[in-house]
């Protein structure tokens, strides 16, 4: 595998002596204005588009296939186990339950913060599936109670640090025109490991009746593998050093002693000291209205939970299947991630972003309309998996198009913290709205509120998805090693 | 050829490492379940229904071998003796009057749960799906309702839903509903906590049932009564889960949290008199938290997990007339214990 990205458009500049990573042309990255473009621009873009993922995003994806199969083998069986192997009472489950959820978010932006600050995210990411994997060791060794809700903790913990870090890193290596597309490729690959890793489980506990220990070993050993191939194969990115780098083109910029035939990598890159990690960048107007936006549409994100529940209220099928139906919104969201992202990057991914949620108002009057069937169950799944496919990676990649390589892991761990703060507020005001008014009207409620928040979300978020005049070359980053 | 990179290399032994660990691990799993279940007693299966009508236990075996999880008839005369399994599977079994209930999971590339009621026969004669790993099951003593208890095991509903859910049907196989949805009150008051959760019932007669109410939100629990007519769950002691009413229905077993001389906590049984309203604690039965079941007026039993092989537990006996009640471990590897009366 190599470590340089391969859809790096700019040639490698560092063997010219004249430039140090660029040559003048990056002026044309300036992009021209939308109505003024040419055909050449436009078949240009076209094709940047089209040009394959960075295998930076791909190793990732399978860093995140692999730790997915690790994390949900174990989250679809722990219930089981807790129950029947360990014999917990109702009230400890509802405890362990609970750490589950909250955990996680606010880890996110303390993930982003250092991997900012350091300017090392693959490090800090790599912390954070580490801890992961710790805890399916630990659940080798112990049965308490405890010592399983600490686990579980940390688990969490872990998966809130390395989130934001890995998603600047797949903004850092992609090219900006295919940004939504890399992102899709993520979570696709990503979703994977979410949909094989409960079926895997199941088939070890139905080969081996109660072989837990069995489930808990795989998933130690698909962690191990998983943070082998982080550490090994996915080069330590430097977002900020790249931006730098970019933007200081000649030795003389670089302050660097000039020298004849010297080329640019002759010399230490100086410590930067220009341009620190700052918080400003949450007063950047544009972001705010991306945190905004995305804010309140995820307070109209109740959970897929509530979806599941009212389509079991009454339909056999998805009694039946109920244990399941998130594989089924998985499997959906799996095969739509890439297209979506495709769909993003050429519609505009701000659009995509807010029209997805249609897509979750449509799951939404699924679940309520009177006789449902099996038809309607699974067009919930469907939907919920589009909405899945438009929002999660996409969110990432409207904030990593829109922000500084210094702050934006940040960015998009705040981002990513802001909706699942959002939604879980959401999660609780709507159980008080589904205990009084009842669950049809309750969901009727939150699907109005969706369609009428939808078109004015996107009239605040118009324009977003117009190019930035970015700092030349700060979208594309060639790994320093 | 070009070498390969020292870190391809690193990777490949990590990933061939990890593939000997779990391949060994596996194998050696294999190994011990095949000597243990040669090593198991073995007795040919039953069909269930020649021993429904058998005077005795029914529980659910646990010990490792080729009979786990299967029910199996215990005599009353011999409980840790010989056993006679049948080919039938269980989480949890419960037999009274008419009916017997057997929750099971099936399981497969895709796991299902679903609880089943067998005719005198053990031929289902009803069955139907449970959103969640199934917990516990009570018939009525005449048979003619069936409460269930299951998890609602969703890891995206868990977000949401209460831990579980409970619902009596009739013999027949309607469903009487939620018994969330039904008018709760709690010391007299409409009780309306979101997050309110009713689990474990256990039925006085064709109507009457106990049943644990509880919620996070409030931080406390409740036995409390219920009626099926109605539709009225009121609450009737403040702390305590998972009730069980004595055949005579003067007394009810629950499990309570009980302090021990280090100022931990454990779980215990207790048994509060209906007449007088005292409860009395067996701090000596820790490790409480089924729901138990009565052989008689004055002895209860329950299954408890054996700490040193999970996925084993074993059927305790408290009998409460004594001096100075201490539980015996009654039947080994065997869980949801029931009785079958000569009288059914």
């Amino acid at each position: 595998m190599s470590s340089t990205t391969q859809d790096d458009p700019a040639p490698s500049a560092a063997q010219d002596p004249e430039h140090c990573t660029r040559p003048t042309t990056t002026g044309t990255h300036r992009l021209p204005p939308a109505d003024g473009r040419t055909i050449e621009e436009i078949r240009a873009q076209r094709a940047a588009r089209n040009a394959r993922v960075s295998s930076t995003v791909i190793t990732l994806g399978v860093v995140s296939l692999l730790t997915d199969i690790s994390s949900e083998s174990v989250a679809a069986v722990l219930p089981l186990y807790l129950t029947t192997a360990l014999g917990m009472t109702t009230l400890a489950y509802g405890f362990v339950d609970g750490l589950m959820q909250g955990a996680s978010a606010l880890v996110r932006i303390a993930g982003g913060w250092a991997a900012d600050r350091g300017d090392h995210p693959k490090w800090v990411a790599f912390v954070g599936y580490g801890l992961s994997a710790l805890t399916r060791a630990g659940l080798l060794l112990t049965t308490g109670f405890v010592a399983i809700t600490s686990l579980v903790a940390i688990d969490r913990v872990g998966k809130g640090m390395r989130t934001s870090p890995r998603d600047a890193m797949i903004a850092a290596s992609s090219n900006p025109t295919n940004l939504g597309r890399s992102f899709g490729v993520h979570r696709m690959l990503d979703t994977v490991g979410a949909a094989v890793g409960p079926l895997l489980a199941f088939v070890v506990l139905w080969l081996l009746p109660d072989g837990y220990h069995t489930v808990f070993v795989i998933s130690f050993g698909c962690a191990v593998i998983g943070l082998a191939v982080l550490g090994l194969m996915v080069p330590d990115l430097r977002p900020r050093q790249a931006s730098w780098l970019s933007t200081h083109q000649t030795r003389a910029e670089r302050k660097l002693p000039s020298c004849k035939g010297c080329t640019c990598s002759d010399g230490a890159v100086p410590t930067l000291t220009e341009r620190p990690f700052s918080w400003r960048f949450l007063t950047e107007p544009a972001l705010r209205r991306v945190l905004v936006v995305a804010g309140v549409l995820a307070l109209l994100t109740v959970g897929d939970g509530f979806v599941y529940l009212s389509l079991q209220a009454r339909d056999g099928f998805a009694t039946t299947w109920f244990p399941l139906l998130y594989v089924g919104t998985n499997i959906a969201y799996m095969l739509l991630a890439i297209p979506v992202g495709r769909l993003a990057d050429k519609v505009g991914r701000a659009k995509v972003f807010v029209w997805s949620h249609a897509m979750l108002a449509g799951a939404y009057a699924c679940a309520a309309v009177g006789g449902a069937s099996a038809s309607t169950t699974i067009a919930a799944l469907v939907l919920l998996g589009a909405f899945y496919a438009g929002t999660d990676g996409v969110l990432a990649a409207v904030v990593g198009q829109r922000t500084a390589p210094a702050v934006r892991a940040s960015a998009i761990g705040t981002a990513q913290t802001v909706v699942a703060v959002a939604r879980m507020g959401a999660s609780s005001a709507f159980g008080v709205l589904w205990y009084t008014l009842g669950r049809q009207p309750a969901i009727v409620c939150v699907a109005l509120a969706l369609a009428v928040a939808l078109p004015l979300c996107w009239v605040v978020l118009r324009g977003i998805d117009r190019p930035v005049t970015p700092t030349p070359g700060s979208d594309e980053v060639a790994p320093v090693r | 050829m070009r070498r390969p990179a020292p870190r391809t290399l690193v990777l490949v032994a990590v990933v061939l490492g990890v593939l000997v660990a779990v391949g060994l691990d596996l194998w050696s799993t294999v190994r011990t379940r095949r000597r243990v279940a040669d090593a198991a007693p073995s007795s040919s299966a039953a069909p269930l229904g020649s021993v429904l009508g058998t005077p005795g236990l029914l529980v659910r075996s646990t010990l490792p071998g080729d009979q786990y999880g299967l029910v199996a008839q215990v005599p009353l005369s011999d409980p840790a003796g010989p056993r006679t399994a049948t080919s039938t599977a269980c989480d949890r079994i419960a037999r009274a009057g008419t009916s017997t209930v057997c929750l099971r999971t099936v399981r497969g590339v895709v796991t299902t749960y679903q609880a089943e009621l067998l005719d005198a026969q053990g031929e289902t004669v009803q069955h139907w799906a449970l959103p969640g790993i199934p917990s516990r099951t009570r018939s009525s003593p005449d048979g003619s309702l069936i409460a269930t208890t299951s998890y609602v095991a969703n890891h995206c509903a868990a977000q949401v839903a209460p831990p579980t859910e409970t619902r009596i049907r009739t013999a027949d196989g309607t469903d009487l509903g939620n018994l969330e949805q039904w008018t709760l009150l709690v010391d007299g008051a409409p009780f309306t906590a979101v997050d309110r959760n009713l689990w474990d019932v256990s039925f006085v007669d064709d109507d009457t049932f106990y049943v644990t109410v509880g919620a996070q939100s409030a931080g406390t629990t409740w036995i409390a009564r219920g009626s099926v007519a109605t539709r009225t769950i009121t609450s009737m002691h403040a702390g305590g889960v998972t009730p069980s009413v004595s055949p005579d229905g003067s007394r009810i077993a629950f499990v309570t949290s009980d302090r021990t001389a280090d100022g931990g906590q454990v779980q215990v049984y207790a048994l509060l008199d209906i007449g007088s309203g005292t409860t009395t604690v067996y701090p000596r039965t820790t490790g409480a938290g089924d729901q138990v079941e009565w052989l008689d007026d004055t002895t209860f039993l329950y299954g408890a997990p054996r700490a040193d092989l999970p996925g084993t537990s074993d059927v305790w006996a408290l009998d409460t007339t004594a001096a100075d009640p201490t539980p015996v471990v009654l039947v080994p590897g065997a869980a949801s214990p029931t009785v079958v009366g000569a009288t059914q």
